[in-house]
């Protein structure tokens, strides 16, 4: 399988730029917009955003995520090995553990993706019934856990990057 | 208030979080 990992590497980078991507949009563009939407009484209202736009945002969101760990996952363990799951502990090697602490902000983003984004925006979205309580308390951690992400992504590129490049800082 | 709230508060957030992560990985890896 060593043949293929120049392919699993540039799929990883085309789903990990979709995925960053369409975080960057709901944090930075969609979300503002929608409250801006909201707010605009004259104006044609979120509806359309919520019922075209961010259901199709979501789709290519979430499993570019999936593909992205799936591909980064293979290729870290082809290339570092177990060590790099526990961030080059003992083997004093900067790159492992760059790449290890790259890989486990990435692990804890798709996991706030499929466990904490995707199941309350089903809610906000309309997709699974809910109560106005239960859409606003959905709203609220679907947002949260979007902008941790969203902080998170800054220290997770910067790991994977450094990895073979070097840190930045002192 | 919660500094993720804000699009400035997510960013410093985040740089914040990046230099103490790169302090941490400087020391786990002996430098």
């Amino acid at each position: 399988m060593e043949e293929l990992l120049w392919l699993d590497r540039a799929i990883h980078i085309f789903f990990g730029v979709l995925w960053i991507g369409l975080l960057y949009y709901f944090n930075f563009v969609q979300v503002p917009a929608m409250a801006e939407a909201a707010a605009d009484k004259d104006g044609p209202g979120p509806a359309a955003i919520g019922k075209y736009v961010a259901p199709r945002a979501l789709l290519y969101f979430r499993h570019a995520a999936l593909g992205t760990w799936i591909t980064g996952a293979w290729y870290m363990m082809a290339i570092y090995g177990h060590s790099a799951w526990t961030l080059g502990i003992g083997k004093e090697s900067l790159a492992t553990t760059c790449i290890g602490i790259g890989a486990w902000l990435g692990t804890i983003m798709l996991f706030n993706v499929w466990v904490l984004i995707w199941p309350n925006q089903k809610k906000v979205l309309g997709i699974v019934p809910a109560t106005d309580a239960e859409k606003a308390a959905a709203k609220r951690v679907a947002f949260l856990a979007s902008r941790s992400n969203t902080a998170m992504s800054i220290p997770m590129l910067m790991f994977m990057m450094a990895s073979n490049h070097g840190l930045p800082f002192f | 208030m919660n500094p993720l709230d804000t699009i400035k508060g997510t960013l410093i957030a985040g740089f914040v979080l990046a230099a103490v992560l790169a302090y941490v990985a400087k020391c786990i890896a002996g430098m």
